[in-house]
Formats: C-alpha cells, structure tokens, sequence
C-alpha cells in the first residue's frame, strides 16, 4: 500500500490522539465520514495502524512496577540470521519490546515486572539460558522521563491568560 | 493628598479601558472554565527557538542592539518577504525591529499623525488602532466591515469615509477577531482609492502565515503600493511567541527613519534575546511553523462544524485562529450572551463589539486550544444555546 498525503494525516492525528472518531477526522481533512472510515480499514488490515493503545503512567497509580533494559549478545543463526532467537524472546508476555541493535550487543530487549527480584530471576532463568545467547547485561530503569514522545512530569501547564484580545 | 484626576492628561483620559478587561477580571474568579477566549497559540514557542536563546544568553548576547534591531535578523526579515512576496526592503534603513506589532502600529501612528488627522480603521478589529490614534492626537474614523460581506471593507466603503483630513487607512487581513481574508483582487481596488487620495497605509500582517484558503496578499506587494505602505508584521502568531514581544515594521526610508527616532527614545531597542531566538525562528522554524498551521486548520474545520451542528451561525474564517458567530437569534447583546456563557455553562468568549461596534451581535471564539476542550465548550455552548434560543422561540410563537 502507498500512503497518499490524507493516509498521513490520518496517521498524524492518530498517532497524537487515537480516540478521535471518524467523524472529527472527516470534518478536518474535508472528507466523508465513509471516505476516512474506509481509508482507516485498509491500513487496519495493511498493519500500518498495528494497535490503538493508552499511555498509561503507572507510577501515578501507586503502582510499582519494574522495568530493565537488557543488553542481549547472540550467536545468529544460519538462515535465520538474529529472527530465530529473537522469537525465543519476544514470545514471553514480560518482554515488552525487542530490537535489533547495531554496535557492541545485538538484541536490547525491554522487561517489565513487579519487583526487581522477578526481573532479575527472568533474565537469569528464562533468557540467559536460551541456546544461542551468549551474554546479558541488566539496566534497571530507575525514572522515566519522556516515552514515546511525551514528557512525563510536569507536562508544559497552559500558562496563557484565560482572556487576552 | 495629591488629586490625580485633576493631574492626568485629558486625552488620556478620554481613552477607554479594553473591553476584554471585564471579562478578565470575572473569569479569574472562576473553576472549570473552558477558553475559547485567548488571542495567542496554545503551543509553546518551539523547543530549537527556545534553546537558541538560552544558547544565547549564555554566549552572553545580553547587550543593547542598534536601535534599529540586528542586522542579521533584518537581512533575514529582507530575505524572507522577498522570498515569500517577492516585495524587496533594504534591511539597512526599511527594516526596524519593535516590540511586537503593537509597538510597531504605535510607532507608525505617531509618525505620520498629526493633531486632527483622521485614521480610517475598518472594524472590527484589533482593540488597539483607536486608542492609539486618539493617543497619536489623530480621529479615528470607523468604517463598518459588514457581516453579509463576511467582514471585508469594501473599497467603495473605504472611499465614502475620505475627507480632506483623512491621512491613513490601517489594514488587518487575516483579521483579529472575524477571521477573514481579503483577495487580492480587493485589495487591488483599495489601491486604486489609497493612490487616488494620496493615502498611507498601515498594513498588520501578524495573521498572514495563518491563510487557510487561498494566499495571502502582502499589501506592499501591489503595484505601486510598497513606497506608501508600512508593513507591520512579528512572531508571535506562527512561531508562538507572543510572549517574546517581537515584531518588525517595514516601509519607505523616511518613514522608518522617523519611526526608528521615536522608538530609539521611548525604548532604545528591542530585547536581544527575542532577537536571537527569531532569528533561529526565521532561519529553522518552518518546518514546526507549517505543523502547527495545519493542526489550526483542522481545529478551525471541527469548530465551523460544530457551530453550525448547534445553530450558531458562522460564516467561514479562513485566516487567523478566531471564528466570530453570530448570536443575534439568541436576543442578547454580546456582553449579555458572554457573560450568561460564562457563568452558566463556564465557556470563555470574547463579545464581538468589544473590537468595534459593528461586532455587536458577534462573540469571538478563538480555536488556539486543544481538540478536547473544543469538543467540550462546543457541547456547554449548544446546551446554552438550546435554553435560550427555545426561550426566544417560544417568545416569538406566544407574540406571534
């Protein structure tokens, strides 16, 4: 599927606030309702829109959660090159991300749990003792920041004057 | 005890307070209040703009400027109408750097006026152009841009005002607050009348990058036009930096020239680190610029849509961030109607005649906020609105 300039914007407004109805799109783009509803449905199924998910910033649930980032050196297979072991990995529902890194290591994979100790027990259990790995090294994430493009604390207040001419 | 009434000076006087003040001042009281009355962007300047200046101030640009401004944010400023409306300023003496429009439109005024002179100023518009031409010791003459007209003034409106005394004509297209363009073509007939009685004009441009339909008209840029125009122009509508306070005025040498004596006087430049961060501005902020265009556009379209969805009649603003409706079937005035929405359904606006008499009948709805607080004041206003237009209805069939 090529993207045309609408495709775009619809994935601009959706990338930014995906609980837009298609009826609001249609009114800013200039399009019908069927013409933006139809366009969303082709990249449904083309998986350019792969999923409509909430940041959630747990922390401000009182919720603990853990998350490590794990430096993972592996031997590549022979026609599969680095895919093979990285499905070993991404198959377990506490991995949260995997990519394919250029550099000192191969596989930088995102862990999230409870406590430390579970991070620590799965790395050591499950993912260092897969068959082609070689070596881990954990990071713990100590703050977050910004993710995926938003910053977490203190976001920029609306400082404006509530009148002004 | 001194007696400051006595002391003050009459002219000053006689000038009246902003009606935006009121609504201020009661708004600031209240919780939960939803704005569609603030006149500047909700973004934030952007981050690159930002960080040159701070950039700046730490290579310790912390200095006065020559009076006239840079002269690297002047070439700049050259090159980009040139670039842009292919209108040609020599930045060494046609470019000065103000305090934002304001400053620039203060400066233009008190050059040219002298006691008695009359400005035309079509309206509504900017709440600053009487004020400042009654402060120049000038008349400013109203000229009623008409609502069926989508508020444009007319040449032939322009021409019927004109007397022996009539000195300017000030211009604001994109509009502050009716959100209306002027086609060029228009613009063209005003030239005619503005070349045939020898006319100024002073033309604010601030809306100008925030054209959704159509391009904008640089006013300088017609024929015959540029040596008679100040262009007045800045950054804090499509950089969003209103709070910077950055502007600039272009025009004839001699203009300027005497422009430049009045502002190095009463405020010796403007401040270098707004200086520096337009220049970032100018040279990289395109690309963000034409992001947050396009997101107002979007904003303007649901906005237009939604009034219409709840009967409040609009017609179509296709510059600035502003939407003006009319509430004339609701029986208010403006003031009644904003301060009834203020109270009772806790939305914002701005009442129409507050930018001139003819915006009576109007309120104006700025779009610079975000898709959810849109959405939300559009559904308060339609619940608003059904109370009291289903009041004047039943009125209307009781009398009728």
């Amino acid at each position: 599927m090529t993207l045309d300039k609408k495709d775009r914007e619809i994935l601009e407004i959706l990338q930014d606030n995906s609980r837009l109805k298609p009826e609001q799109i249609a009114v800013m783009l200039g399009l019908e309702i069927r013409e933006i509803e139809k366009r969303i449905k082709a990249l449904e199924e083309d998986k350019i829109i792969v999923k409509y998910h909430t940041l959630i910033n747990w922390e401000n649930a009182g919720e603990e959660v853990v998350s490590a980032l794990i430096e993972v050196k592996v031997a590549p297979q022979r026609g599969a090159g680095f895919d093979k072991v990285a499905e070993r990995i991404y198959r377990f529902p506490e991995v949260k991300s995997v990519y394919l890194m250029s550099g000192r290591y191969d596989l930088s994979v995102l862990i999230e749990g409870k406590t430390m100790k579970e991070v620590a027990l799965f790395v050591s259990t499950k993912l260092a003792t897969i068959e082609d790995v070689h070596s881990t090294a954990t990071h713990f994430v100590l703050k977050k920041y910004k993710q995926e493009g938003i910053i977490l604390e203190d976001g920029e207040k609306d400082r404006r004057l509530v009148i002004s001419p | 005890m001194i007696n400051w009434h006595e002391k003050l000076s009459p002219m000053v006087k006689k000038v009246p307070w902003s009606g935006i003040r009121k609504y201020f001042d009661l708004v600031s009281e209240m919780k939960g209040v939803v704005s569609l009355g603030v006149g500047e962007p909700d973004f934030v300047t952007p981050w690159h703009i930002r960080e040159a200046c701070i950039y700046s101030l730490e290579k310790g640009y912390t200095m006065y400027t020559s009076n006239w401004g840079l002269l690297e944010l002047r070439e700049e400023i050259a090159r980009y109408l040139y670039n842009t409306y292919k209108v040609i300023y020599e930045p060494r003496n046609e470019v000065l750097i103000t305090v934002g429009v304001s400053e620039g439109m203060d400066l233009a005024l008190r050059a040219v006026t002298a006691p008695g002179d009359e400005v035309l100023v079509p309206e509504p518009c900017y709440v600053s152009y009487a004020p400042c031409t009654s402060m120049a010791g000038g008349v400013p003459v109203s000229i009623p841009a008409s609502a069926e007209n989508d508020f444009r003034v007319t040449a032939a409106q322009i021409e019927e005002k004109i007397t022996p005394r009539t000195k300017a004509l000030i211009l604001s297209y994109p509009n502050n607050p009716t959100g209306a363009v002027i086609s060029r073509e228009e613009l063209m007939e005003i030239a005619k009348v503005v070349k045939k009685h020898d006319l100024i004009v002073i033309s604010d441009e601030i809306y100008h990058n925030l054209t959704y339909e159509g391009k904008h008209t640089c006013f300088a840029s017609l024929p015959a036009m540029r040596s008679r125009t100040i262009l007045l122009n800045g950054f804090s509508k499509a950089y969003a930096m209103t709070g910077w306070r950055l502007g600039y005025a272009c025009g004839h040498p001699d203009v300027i020239g005497h422009m430049t004596k009045i502002h190095q006087y009463t405020m010796l430049c403007a401040p270098v680190t707004a200086q520096m961060a337009a220049l970032e501005a100018l040279q990289n902020g395109t690309e963000e610029m034409a992001k947050m265009v396009a997101e107002y556009d979007r904003r303007r379209k649901l906005v237009l849509k939604g009034f219409c969805e709840i009967g409040l009649e609009c017609f179509e603003p296709k510059g600035a961030f502003y939407a003006f409706p009319s509430i004339k079937n609701t029986g208010m005035t403006s003031e009644e109607f904003a301060e009834k929405l203020l109270l009772e359904a806790k939305v914002a606006v701005v009442p129409g005649n507050v930018f001139g008499a003819n915006g009576e009948g109007h309120i104006r709805c700025s779009y610079a906020a975000s898709v959810a607080d849109l959405t939300e004041a559009i559904e308060r206003m339609g619940i608003f609105l059904q109370k009291y237009t289903g009041e004047q209805n039943k009125a209307a069939a009781a009398s009728g």
